[in-house]
């Protein structure tokens, strides 16, 4: 019976979905490469004391202004040091901190609001599904970095308000995302064949539709994450965002900025810095679409 | 047709109100207005002056009630700050940015339309890499950085163009590329894929197998009707950069909306700061409904939606 050339057991033999998925992966380079980088940032995010050179908030006015090694400063300051003697490096550690978490809690905080909004539209459909909808499109209309200002100015900029503000503004495209792939999954076989068991709505939602628009879910996540580091970045470079002296990458683009005639690196790396960790995350977000949802690729 | 005009209108007028609600009560956030605006070191008497001159003292509705009725008549209130009339304060200022807005959509299009038909017509090739390229760099790029990155290459080392200002039109180079380089990967994606979706497409084999140009066949058959969607984008993108421009016309010292929105919101000045959201939100849903509109009477089948 368990003959290897019999056709049902070598369909058994095969790679499972959770392995084909693994070496799509790992073929997949701009996902390994935004993987990478987003892991190494999170790593010495975490490690930041340990890493850090110097304190990023000790200031020495003795030392303003040097340069970076690579342009002729010495291994005391790697990144050189900022308007008030500041390590560069150090504050550039620190402000992975900043950036990481912001973007991680925004995410969750908006994907918390969106999921549920767009679950629950494309579930029940008819009135909510009109509500849902209105509702993003209100949100749509409201300009998203002017309103993000006004309230952060109002309550005062500090790191929980401006988590909380960015977390409360972009949940409208989890909320889109959620609601196609729940209307999607919604007319299958297997939710009927709950509901004709008679699973309760919660049961359904959670143990049948959830898992199977996880990978959707995880996607958008990615890229709301990367969207809200932006606007962290934007808003403190206006000076309406995190404050000093805490270290915002933002915030030292916004600082160096005076500077940038004579020393420019102090505007070059902040910024590079901030486009490597969204492309990262970027090339993640598109990676992992690819990987799990391959018959979608164009 | 008219229905859905009529149907899409309907929705688009209640949209602008409740976002005229939620831009007004916005600024109830901090507790007391009056308190805000007079300031740190004012005395409870001074508050109290204010919250009469203002009618902060009357109930939130009320005023809400009549901030919308003079808002539709045109008048936004007086500028705490400048003392003027604050609707001509921001239509003085729009010109600015409209005209950096129509211009950054028209560089994003006029560089995302053509680069997306050629990554579709030859995926894998070396335009097609270089356009997906430019659209993950566009996607992670921080518009402050990108504008301070262009002004250090070609104002101070190159010395091309002027870094700040609105004088001429030279003025406006850096903030268009800046603005449209924003919304140019969305574009360019949707061109893309569009065109690969059309190109794969039945009535292309027909045209092709009838024995018309590529030219023709590219161009009159494909593109037009890959094109549909990509309209109701840049008109969203549109309304998206309007709302953008404000950290461009910062970093370029462009005196605009986006700028007078920066200042006002650093001076709280309530009145300015309010108008402006509605006035950005405003454009945003015109821009969305004549895109639905236009798709409609493009496209029959969009008129049930």
């Amino acid at each position: 019976m368990t003959d290897a050339t019999d056709p049902l057991s070598r369909e058994i033999e095969g790679p499972s979905p959770r392995q084909m998925l693994k070496a799509r992966a790992l073929k997949h380079k701009a996902l390994i490469f935004g993987m990478t980088v987003v892991l190494l940032l999170v790593l010495i995010a975490l490690l930041a004391p340990v890493l850090a050179p110097h304190d990023p908030y000790e200031q020495s006015l003795m030392n303003r202004m040097v340069k970076p090694v690579f342009m002729g400063g010495t291994w005391e300051h790697p990144l050189g040091t900022d308007h008030l003697g500041r390590d560069y490096l150090s504050r550039l550690i620190y402000g992975a901190r900043v950036s990481l978490l912001i973007g991680a809690v925004a995410a969750l905080i908006s994907g918390v609001i969106g999921t549920a909004m767009g679950v629950a539209a494309g579930y029940f459909g008819g009135k909510v599904d009109a509500v849902v909808t209105f509702l993003i499109n209100v949100r749509l209309a409201m300009p998203v970095v002017l309103v993000a200002l006004a309230v952060v100015a109002i309550l005062g900029g500090s790191l929980t308000v401006v988590i909380c503000v960015l977390g409360l503004l972009l949940w409208d495209r989890f909320a889109v995302v959620m609601r196609a792939s729940t209307l999607q999954v919604r007319r299958r076989d297997y939710v009927a064949a709950a509901q004709v068991i008679g699973a309760s709505t919660p049961r359904i939602v959670l143990t049948e539709i959830m898992p199977n628009i996880f990978n959707n879910l995880i996607v958008v996540v990615t890229l709301e994450m990367a969207h809200a580091i932006l606007l962290e970045a934007a808003l403190s470079f206006l000076g309406l965002g995190v404050q000093p002296p805490t270290p915002s990458w933002g915030l030292m683009v916004s600082e160096g900025k005076n500077m940038m005639l004579f020393e420019p690196w102090l505007v070059l790396i902040p910024g590079a810095v901030l486009f490597v960790l969204v492309l990262a995350i970027n090339l993640m977000g598109d990676g992992l679409r690819d990987v799990t949802a391959p018959e979608g690729r164009s | 047709m008219l229905p859905f005009i009529l149907k899409r209108l309907g929705l688009a007028l209640l949209v602008a109100f409740t976002v005229s609600f939620i831009s007004f009560s916005l600024l109830f956030l901090s507790g007391d207005p009056a308190a805000a605006l007079a300031g740190e070191t004012a005395s409870g008497e001074d508050i109290e002056a204010i919250r009469r001159i203002y009618g902060f003292d009357r109930p939130m509705l009320v005023q809400y009630g009549d901030w919308l009725f003079s808002a539709l008549r045109g008048d936004f209130g007086e500028s705490y700050y400048f003392k003027l009339p604050v609707a001509s304060l921001i239509a003085e200022r729009l010109q600015v940015t409209m005209t950096l807005g129509v211009c950054g959509i028209l560089f994003a299009l006029l560089t995302a339309v053509p680069l997306g038909v050629v990554a579709a017509i030859r995926p894998n090739s070396l335009i097609d890499r270089v356009a997906l390229f430019l659209s993950v760099a566009g996607q992670a790029m921080p518009s402050f950085w990108f504008g301070l990155i262009l002004i250090v290459v070609f104002a101070i080392q190159l010395g091309l163009l002027p870094p700040s200002g609105a004088a001429t039109w030279r003025h406006f180079i850096m903030p268009t590329i800046v603005l449209g380089y924003y919304a140019m990967p969305a574009i360019m994606r949707l061109t893309r894929a569009g065109m690969l979706d059309v190109l794969g497409s039945d009535y292309i084999r027909t045209a092709r197998a009838k024995g018309a140009g590529e030219t023709r066949v590219l161009f009159k058959h494909a593109l037009r009707n890959a094109i549909i969607p990509v309209v109701s984008l840049a008109a969203v993108q549109m309304g998206f950069m309007l709302g953008g421009s404000i950290v461009v016309e910062s970093v370029f010292a462009l005196h605009g909306a986006g700028y007078l929105a920066w200042e006002s919101i650093a001076r709280n000045d309530l009145p300015t700061v309010q108008a402006l959201i509605l006035v950005f939100s405003m454009f945003y849903i015109v821009f969305t409904f004549l895109a639905d509109v236009l798709n409609a009477w493009l496209d029959p089948r969009m008129r049930s939606a």
